[in-house]
């Protein structure tokens, strides 16, 4: 382990915890492990299931698959709905996070750098509405805009995920402008630098980690969210994976292979990000706890 | 009104521009907030069915209240509840392990957290299985001779909450250890020094340490973990049971769904949202306290 690991975690100050054989070490890691195993079986499961035939589940449900079969992921890939889901699910997602980074972020800069009457009363606003259940807003939602015509549209489930997206956004991101050094904000101006090109070319270029984490955390809950698109996208080849996969459980009712297999594809993307980007998923989760 | 202009015009540069930077985020927010929960008030008070309804004071309300399915789902949602220092607890004693670096601590960080990155119907499909008669539950109590225990988890209506809210708790303990976690990280080293120079044991410097400095982080997941349990459950129990057996397991997002498109009754649906609407706001008013001054939420 480094020393700016160490540093930077300030792992290993409350004393020799290192020592493998004693007692309690023994019984910690017996109860980690019990833990970790619990947590990830669910996701074993998925891809274990997968990847036997219906013939070969029936035999041995909980076997490794020998051996292993990609049958359940070519059927459901030809079937087509799944790719249609997932590019869906691309679609609406990258939309309304893209939308909503660039709303949150000139707002957050105004809240955080610039003063103006009503500046306190919107960020208080802003953090109450995190609160507000989705359940709440969505027959209202549903009701206003069946006569606009954007019920069943993307944009319309764009426009719903990236006002969600909003009050959340605009809090993250006005506490991270606030971190970056005042100095470079009165010097620009000195320069005589207009609001705009602040924004662009001092807030934007050294708010990168920022802006990661923010996108992160916003398009793992669109990509995830279930009610709204069950309720604003219900014509089949316009659902959301999420609510697609939803449908499978019936479709597929005796074929838990395919099934899991369509729902090891569901988590597939995200698990990836995961694993590579792990430190933005925590920075970005633990700051920004609601959704 | 002249009086504000006038203050505003005493200012040397008055500056259109913050409020041109918010407009959007504003226009955004009266849109999708500020409208439905104007419509969702009104509608409350309008005929059940009719789209263009007249209006019947509190009859839905009325009916509601009068509703044993409405109150088994408020219910289900108040039993939910109970997860919140079960979690708590749990999420503490695991950060508290992990924190002391045992071997292997990373990867159990890791996997641990896995769950709540997955999504919720995901999950819960997935435990549909694991959790049906023939599933690895079962079958493990089987393997270890206590066939007997062996149930159907989520088609009994007394087991199927226990079993709704065993896969929520699985979820988000995750993020409570990794919250935890990250304001562990930053404890001044000083504090546990100190301790350690008047002989404090280990349970001392989590009593009287840890705990009281994770003090704002633990309400803030408290208070979280609170809002989920009350009105952010839908997916899972949609996934998992669609309310079933019967009622056995309707939360009041699914009954507000339920009114709401398979019933087409909207002014029930709007009463319902609105009392749910009502529950939250005390939620409201903590989550001003606990992060109204950008207090700190664990991170840095």
């Amino acid at each position: 382990m480094s020393a700016t690991v160490d540093a930077r975690t300030g792992r290993g100050r409350r004393g020799p915890a290192r020592r493998f054989f004693s007692p309690s070490a023994l019984f910690k890691q017996a109860l980690m492990l019990a833990i970790a195993i619990a947590a990830i079986y669910p996701v074993y499961y998925m891809l274990e299931t997968s990847l036997k035939t219906r013939q070969g589940w029936t035999a041995d449900q909980f076997g490794l698959p020998i051996p292993p079969t990609l049958e359940n992921y070519v059927a459901l890939l030809q079937d087509g709905r799944i790719p249609a889901w997932f590019m869906n699910s691309v679609l609406v997602t990258s939309a309304s996070v893209a939308a909503a980074t660039v709303v949150a972020t000139l707002a957050a800069f105004a809240i955080a750098r610039l003063q103006f009457r009503g500046r306190t009363f919107l960020l208080r606003l802003l953090i109450a509405l995190m609160v507000i259940p989705p359940a709440v807003l969505i027959l209202p939602l549903f009701l206003g805009m069946q006569p606009l015509g954007l019920t069943n549209t993307y944009q319309g489930v764009i426009l719903i995920y990236t006002g969600m997206l909003i009050p959340f956004s605009v809090y993250m991101l006005s506490s991270f402008f606030r971190t970056l050094p005042a100095e470079l904000f009165e010097a620009a101006r000195i320069d005589g630098a207009s609001t705009l090109r602040i924004l662009r070319s001092i807030v934007v270029p050294l708010s990168g980690p920022g802006f990661v984490t923010l996108i992160v955390v916003n398009a793992m809950w669109v990509w995830n969210e279930l009610l709204i698109a069950l309720v604003f996208l219900q014509d089949d080849h316009k659902r959301t994976l999420m609510a697609g996969l939803t449908t499978l459980k019936g479709r597929y009712a005796v074929n838990e292979p395919a099934v899991m297999a369509g729902m090891f594809l569901g988590v597939l993307p995200i698990l990836l990000l995961f694993l590579f980007g792990q430190r933005f998923f925590v920075r970005g989760l633990v700051a920004g706890a609601v959704k | 009104m002249s009086a504000m202009t006038s203050a505003l015009r005493r200012r040397r540069h008055f500056d259109v521009t913050p409020y041109l930077l918010v407009a959007p985020a504003v226009a955004l927010i009266l849109l999708i907030y500020v409208y439905p929960i104007v419509r969702v008030v009104i509608d409350s008070f309008l005929s059940p069915t009719a789209e263009r309804g007249t209006t019947v004071g509190l009859a839905n309300y009325t009916f509601v209240l009068n509703d044993p399915v409405f109150w088994k789902s408020a219910q289900n949602n108040a039993f939910l509840l109970i997860g919140v220092p079960i979690m708590t607890i749990l999420a503490l004693v695991i950060a508290v392990i992990l924190f002391d670096q045992i071997r292997g601590w990373r990867i159990y960080r890791t996997l641990v957290f896995t769950p709540y990155i997955l999504a919720v119907p995901v999950i819960g499909v997935t435990f549909v299985y694991l959790y049906s008669y023939n599933g690895i539950v079962n079958e493990m109590l089987r393997a270890v001779g206590a066939g007997g225990l062996a149930k159907d988890w989520l088609g009994n209506p007394t087991l199927v909450m226990p079993s709704i809210l065993s896969v929520i708790v699985y979820r988000e303990l995750g993020f409570g250890v990794m919250l935890f976690l990250a304001r562990m990280a930053s404890i001044r080293e000083e504090l546990y020094e100190a301790a350690m120079i008047d002989g404090a044991g280990w349970w001392a410097r989590l009593r009287y340490i840890t705990v009281p400095q994770l003090r704002t982080v633990i309400t803030f997941f408290v208070v979280i973990e609170l809002i989920t349990m009350l009105s952010w459950v839908f997916a899972y129990v949609y996934s998992m049971t669609g309310g079933g057996p019967a009622f056995a397991s309707s939360v009041l997002e699914l009954y507000i769904w339920k009114y709401a498109f398979a019933y087409r009754a909207i002014g029930i649906a709007s009463a319902v949202a609105v009392l749910l609407l009502v529950a939250t706001s005390v939620f409201i008013v903590v989550q001003l306290l606990v992060r109204g001054d950008e207090s700190d939420t664990g991170e840095e």
